[in-house]
């Protein structure tokens, strides 16, 4: 490597007024650089999905480099609940408590078709897809999905989060939204 | 093996008209013996101390529903193993499913215990003397029986399935 090689800019800054030495532009732009870069995932797997994500958070696909480095299996210090399997309706109570103890704000990814519908398990002791339960942001189609699937999922969960307005969570309309729900 | 007419023998001598019938199915060769349901305890606990027989394992125990079967609709079956001499039999019993109630196996198997569970979340039989008869695998707020034939076995919620995409053609059309 010269000394003249260009470092890549990987991170471009939100756009603002730039000086010697100062960088400015407004607050929820700055945080929500910020909380993109470092989404903390809760993996909730139970299937066949699980796996295909095991793959996803492994050396080759390397999910770590979109600033998902720590996997918290805490609810409490998670940001976003990755639900990745068929959800029985027995494990439903335990998957909206989950969803209840994570601290605002907080994203739903819910990856596969079981998840996002009950896929193949039409059946009357599996969940209809984990939205009869808790707000999803992300549906992540197949059966499962490649690790590029769910890696693009991720991408478009880090849209949602950068272009968040700070004020979003305390709106009536997201108030709304966790009441048609029965949380809070 | 315990040769059958050594069973059948012990079975017809002790129980006589108790026993419905004991005779080898066709397929598989296996004793099967059909008892009145009353009598389900006395039966299990016989071929248990008997000490020619020693049926002492209880393999499985289950529940079947035979809708077109009047007055007889759910079959309550055990299976059971001597390892002793290494035989096999079925016991099946026919309860009505208005009243399907029958004696605890837990008394002579721990094992029934859970099976007797699984038993009473899919099919509804109560089981007299049961120490702790609650579902074991379907959620608690369940409502019915699911493994009973007059409940569909899908879920019925979902919007995204086309029946003619499965070869099927839709029987009853939305009013």
């Amino acid at each position: 490597m010269t000394a003249t090689a260009k470092i890549p800019n990987l991170v471009q800054p939100p756009p603002g007024y730039e000086g010697h030495g100062f960088f400015a532009t407004t607050l929820d732009k700055a945080i929500g650089l910020a909380r993109k870069y470092s989404i903390w995932p809760l993996p909730f797997a139970t299937s066949c999905c699980g796996i295909e994500f095991m793959a996803t958070m492994g050396a080759h696909y390397d999910f770590a480099r979109f600033g998902s480095e720590r996997p918290s299996f805490s609810p409490r210090q998670a940001d976003l609940l990755m639900v990745m399997g068929t959800i029985a309706k027995k494990m439903a109570p335990p998957l909206k408590q989950v969803y209840i103890q994570m601290a605002e704000p907080k994203w739903v990814l819910a990856m596969g078709a079981c998840a996002s519908s009950g896929g193949i398990f039409d059946t009357y002791s599996v969940l209809q897809g984990i939205d009869e339960i808790i707000p999803v942001d992300v549906y992540v189609p197949g059966c499962p999905p490649r690790p590029e699937q769910v890696i693009d999922g991720l991408l478009k969960i880090q849209e949602l989060v950068k272009n968040e307005s700070l004020r979003k969570r305390h709106s009536p309309e997201y108030k709304a939204l966790l009441a048609k729900y029965g949380i809070e | 093996m315990i040769p059958h007419s050594l069973i059948q023998e012990k079975i017809t001598t002790r129980f006589g008209n108790d026993v419905i019938s004991v005779e080898e199915e066709p397929l598989y060769k296996a004793l099967v013996i059909t008892v009145h349901p009353e009598k389900i305890a006395e039966v299990l606990k016989f071929l248990y101390d008997d000490k020619d027989l020693q049926f002492q394992f209880l393999t499985s125990l289950f529940a079947v529903h035979y809708p077109e079967r009047k007055g007889e609709e759910i079959a309550v079956v055990y299976l059971l193993h001597s390892l002793w001499k290494n035989t096999r039999i079925r016991i099946k019993t026919y309860l009505p499913v208005s009243h399907p109630e029958i004696d605890t196996a837990t008394t002579l198997f721990a094992a029934a215990n859970w099976m007797e569970r699984e038993t009473y979340d899919f099919f509804g039989v109560i089981f007299r003397g049961h120490p702790h008869l609650k579902r074991i695998l379907n959620i608690d707020s369940m409502d019915y029986f699911p493994m009973r034939k007059e409940y569909p076995l899908e879920e019925g919620t979902r919007m995204d399935k086309d029946d003619t995409m499965f070869g099927r053609e839709k029987v009853i059309e939305k009013s």
